[in-house]
């Protein structure tokens, strides 16, 4: 199987200039990006990091003495290439804030506690299938700088690798119904509505655990496509 | 129509999760040896079977102001000492098995990066033609919704002039994609500042 990596697959992708999310205004490039051919050191990338993983690293309430506090959380779903064909055996890593919107780092001066029973980072390797499954607790909404009183909606960043470094990509998954939505000037850099609601996970009621975790999906779709020949006529 | 999940910043806190013991402080408080977390990927890609030079990458990311960026995360992807990549779709025989090619870096407090890899040979490039030695950079960071990609070239390498890559860079640019060789000891450190805009701002790619 060849995977090609099509450029009018990134026609959803936010702007890199968005300036209501104003930290873009002095770190976007102001010269046009030079158009390159993809080449092997593109369609090659990062088979990586499987060594570092141990199964605990994907339930995030058990990293400490004792367990965190906030809702107990499933989070789950596949990771897909473009013809929502399985991405197996590929590094997923995550971090976000605790139940009370704080994240464990010195920069975050956030006046909300930390807590001593989570750290918020965890990671996964894709089945066969693609698929990977993490325990948390759902991430509080959060304040910070970027206009007066802006509040980050809740999320989980998610890091996740693919089959070359063109399908390397960095998100961020969100949660049903959150009043922060329109609100929020990073989720409304991606201008169109359908795309935004593919950074939305679903609540997942069949995979709930009764009396124990409620549950999300949040399926990932990375860049690349089979092949396709030039000509559809000629076959 | 493609609907593939779109780009989100990696924002300022990602260190603890994707760079813990990269150059970045992220630990708050006192306590240093909380929240330890072992790394996926990090700032050494030297492995003891990889043959090559031995390189040091330094440099500092830098925004429109010329400010360093202090939370931005580097990464890099290039072949080993002989040019071959350590993945599937390059199907030459590779010798240096424990050799990935793949490192992290988180910048620092002012801004500053830095790997220790080998340098890469050659690599095949379009039509036959070879690819003058050079690494692929990733990069993303709190204001960046979504990464950019340049290169990094060797100030050293004759090649450079027919790199089919870098000579489709207008020539006034290609500067920025040239990292300069100086000697530290019997280590060669290979200088290369990203401006991620402005004056002098470093090529990026539309790949």
């Amino acid at each position: 199987m060849t995977l090609v990596f099509p450029k009018e697959s990134l026609s959803t992708f936010p702007k890199h200039l968005s300036p209501d999310y104003r930290s873009t205004v002095k770190r976007s490039p102001s010269k046009p990006l030079i158009v390159v051919p993809q080449t092997l050191s593109e369609l090659t990338g990062p088979v990586y990091g499987h060594n570092a993983v141990q199964e605990s690293d994907a339930d995030l309430t058990k990293q400490h003495k004792g367990e965190p506090l906030g809702e107990r959380i499933i989070v789950h779903g596949h990771v897909l290439d473009e013809d929502k064909r399985p991405v197996p055996d590929t590094l997923v890593e995550i971090w976000q804030a605790n139940a009370c919107g704080r994240y464990v780092h010195n920069v975050d001066q956030h006046p909300a506690p930390l807590d001593p029973n989570f750290t918020g980072a965890g990671r996964t390797i894709t089945d066969k299938k693609g698929y990977f499954r993490f325990i948390t607790v759902k991430p509080g909404a959060y304040p910070w700088g970027n206009h007066h009183n802006a509040w980050r909606p809740n999320h989980i960043h998610f890091s996740v690798f693919g089959h070359s470094f063109l399908s390397r990509l960095v998100t961020q998954m969100y949660f049903p119904g959150d009043p922060l939505f329109p609100l929020d000037p990073i989720f409304n850099s991606v201008t169109d509505e359908k795309a935004r609601q593919r950074m939305i996970s679903r609540f997942d009621l069949e995979n709930t655990i009764p009396d124990w975790a409620l549950c999300f999906r949040f399926d990932i779709v990375l860049r690349g496509r089979e092949a396709t020949p030039q000509d559809p006529d000629k076959h | 129509m493609s609907d593939i999940t779109p780009s989100q910043t990696v924002g300022p806190f990602f260190a603890y999760g994707l760079a813990p013991h990269s150059r970045c402080e992220w630990r708050p408080g006192q306590d240093k040896s909380a929240y330890d977390w072992k790394e996926t990927a990090g700032a050494n890609l030297q492995t003891a079977d990889a043959s090559g030079t031995k390189i040091r990458i330094e440099g500092s990311v830098l925004d429109g102001d010329g400010m360093p960026i202090n939370d931005a995360m580097i990464e890099i992807w290039q072949a080993d000492g002989q040019g071959r990549y350590a993945h599937p779709r390059d199907t030459r025989a590779r010798p240096n098995t424990k050799f990935m090619g793949f490192g992290r870096s988180a910048t620092d407090k002012d801004g500053v990066y830095s790997f220790d890899t080998i340098k890469p040979g050659a690599v095949p490039g379009p039509n036959g033609k070879p690819q003058a030695p050079h690494i692929v950079f990733c990069i993303f960071s709190r204001g960046m919704l979504r990464q950019i990609y340049t290169r990094l070239y060797f100030s050293d390498e004759a090649s450079n002039t027919t790199d089919p890559i870098l000579t489709l860079v207008p020539q006034d640019r290609r500067g920025t994609l040239v990292a300069h060789k100086e000697m530290r000891g019997e280590l060669p450190v290979y200088r290369f500042d990203i401006r991620v805009q402005g004056e002098n701002e470093t090529v990026f790619f539309d790949i």
